[in-house]
């Protein structure tokens, strides 16, 4: 699935073709489109010639619709997808200061470009200060630093932000686009040609009705077709993807798990997907309880997401099925460094029993590890939850009598956690994801 | 002796628009990535730095992440597409005969005015991509491509700016 993975590349003379034609491609679409000339850019801003804001959005229409609609087919995975990280209020100042540049100057950066290769000494002489501009900036931000990284808000698109589905978005901004291309079209009628304001055509011009129709009809159709649930999309991301869910590979031991959260190096996170009651009787030490469908959007998810690559995260829950059905849905997010607990709770309480005057195994099943009856709540209180820690650590003992343990505190003196043998399974993955050309 | 031909007329610009989103949509179809210019700038810009005073390229941080120690700066997917686009506007430009050796100013300002300001909107243009994480192309084209939040924000006040300066500015143009 799209798109491909170019680190394989990094450093060859292909890495550099592949960005190579991107750009060719880039720059002849901007030279075509009449970048190259300031003042066609410049009479943008005195409604003369609304050809920057016509290329401009038809342009960001057009991929948003092809995006939609290949992530729409199942051919490319958007997790994978550079999206330009929201640092909100760096953002709105830089671009209010570029706006002054851009009528002062006539360019920007990108169109700078085309300018310069056709040998407009405007272009050459803007694309030297641009070079100033951002040297001045390097050797400045260290002053206001907090500024420039405040207000992230990671990767946060307009779907998320209205909470609906990417099509409906996509549709609604064509709209709008096709809204403003019409009255930028009568802006040029009255600012451009000088026609009084009683005589302006109403009529958009034939090229904005063809444009216009195609992209209303593809993002419709775009828009009923809609985007493939998290689970559907992990059965098409393909053989790799399946390979740990195959292999197994993608289920630790949990005396992996108690060995990864003594590692100081790492932060282990456990996130538990039971029900509230079961959660209570009994969770591992540090885990959190979550719900599986929460897991896949909004805040939940990001968090996910934003995680440091020091971070691995194991879902737990009864046996393995639900860890593995978020786990495969996360996967298919693009959540990396998250495994599932090798036969969930139950195995846990199998490798480390609780006392037992507190639970007791049910009667076994052949081959599942057997479920368990508690008496009461334990939460994290029982050594059982703490592999990793003594138990002299002053666990509360519930089994003896308040007369020997007048506080409740004492020793399990004679708990002793076996050291079990495993398969080390899990594997940090730092690679960090696409950057953009201008990231 | 006949006259150079005069440079064929524009795009239409949704016709160039529509050529420009495709390009945008193959670029995060196949690198995962869209395009830009501004990071590449700042990157060919710390790479020149780094000839001139590469201890000071060492210290100061937001250079230092570029070109750091024997960290290469030139190799870097976003100067690939600035050469490539500078190769495609060269083409396109000889193509439709509109590579000129000459300077676009507004009819009322000297040589010399357009030079200054063309200068100081750069150095303006430069400073701010870099605060807003990118350019017109890389945060208000790309980012508003993927739908970002925070490029369409970005995409509201380059425009916001640019209209509310204008007027200011008239004379450089009009």
């Amino acid at each position: 699935m799209a798109p491909y993975d170019l680190s394989s590349l990094s450093g060859t003379i292909a890495n550099a073709l592949v960005f190579g034609a991107v750009g060719f491609g880039f720059g002849a679409a901007l030279e075509l489109g009449g970048f190259g000339d300031t003042r066609k850019l410049a009479a943008q801003f005195y409604l003369k010639d609304m050809t920057v804001l016509k290329v401009m959005f038809t342009a960001i229409v057009v991929a948003a619709v092809l995006l939609a609609g290949a992530t729409g087919l199942g051919l490319l995975d958007m997790s994978r997808v550079w999206v330009n990280p929201t640092y909100l209020w760096p953002g709105v100042v830089g671009g209010l200061i570029m706006g002054v540049g851009f009528v002062l100057g006539g360019f920007c950066p990108g169109t700078t470009l085309v300018a310069t290769a056709t040998l407009k000494i405007d272009g050459m002489v803007f694309l030297l200060g641009a070079l100033i501009g951002v040297w001045l900036f390097g050797e400045t931000v260290g002053s206001y630093e907090n500024f420039f990284i405040s207000s992230n808000m990671g990767r946060f698109t307009l779907p998320e932000w209205f909470g609906l589905p990417v099509g409906v978005t996509v549709f609604l901004v064509v709209l709008i686009a096709l809204a403003l291309f019409w009255g930028g079209e009568l802006a040029e009628q009255v600012f451009g040609h000088g026609r009084p304001w009683a005589e302006v055509s109403l009529r958009p011009s034939r090229a904005l009705l063809a444009t216009g129709s195609a992209l209303l009809l593809v993002s419709v159709v775009v828009m009923a077709r809609g985007q493939p649930t998290p689970a559907q999309k992990f059965d098409l991301l393909g053989a790799e993807a399946r390979r740990p869910v195959e292999g197994r590979g993608l289920f630790v031991h949990p005396a992996e798990v108690v060995a990864l959260k003594q590692d100081l190096n790492l932060k282990v996170e456990l996130l538990d997907l039971r029900d509230e009651h079961d959660f209570n009787l009994f969770h591992v030490g540090g885990s959190r309880r979550v719900e599986a469908a929460a897991l896949t959007r909004g805040a939940r998810l990001n968090e996910l997401l934003a995680r440091p690559p020091s971070t691995v995260s194991f879902l737990i829950g009864h046996g393995e099925a639900g860890g593995l059905a978020a786990w495969k849905e996360l996967r298919a997010l693009g959540v990396g460094n998250l495994y599932v607990v090798e036969g969930g709770v139950e195995r846990w309480l199998e490798l480390y029993a609780p006392p037992a005057c507190v639970a007791e195994p049910l009667a076994a099943v052949e081959g599942i590890p057997p479920a368990w009856r508690f008496a009461f709540a334990t939460g994290a209180s029982l050594p059982a939850a703490w592999p990793e820690l003594p138990v002299s650590r002053g666990f509360r003992v519930p089994c003896q009598s308040p007369a020997s343990a007048p506080d409740g505190h004492g020793e399990h003196a004679d708990i002793r956690w076996p050291s079990y043998a495993f398969d080390k399974k899990v594997k940090l993955q730092t690679r960090t994801a696409v950057k953009g050309g201008c990231g | 002796m006949s006259l150079p031909r005069p440079p064929r007329p524009y795009l239409n610009p949704y016709l160039a628009g529509t050529l420009l989103g495709a390009v945008l949509f193959a670029s995060f179809y196949v690198t995962g990535g869209g395009l830009g210019a501004s990071a590449a700038l700042s990157h060919i810009q710390t790479g020149l730095l780094d000839w001139i005073a590469p201890a000071h390229v060492d210290r100061t941080a937001y250079f230092a992440e570029m070109a750091g120690g024997n960290r290469n700066t030139w190799d870097y997917s976003g100067v690939y597409i600035l050469l490539g686009a500078l190769a495609g506007g060269l083409v396109s430009g000889l193509f439709n005969r509109r590579v000129k050796l000459e300077l676009r100013k507004g009819p009322n300002i000297t040589t010399a005015t357009r030079v200054v300001f063309a200068l100081l909107g750069g150095a303006i243009m430069g400073y701010g991509a870099r605060l807003a994480r990118g350019c017109t192309s890389g945060q208000a084209l790309s980012g508003g491509a993927v739908l970002s939040v925070g490029s369409w924000a970005f995409a509201l006040s380059i425009f916001a700016s640019g209209y509310a300066v204008a007027w200011f500015a008239r004379r450089l143009w009009n």
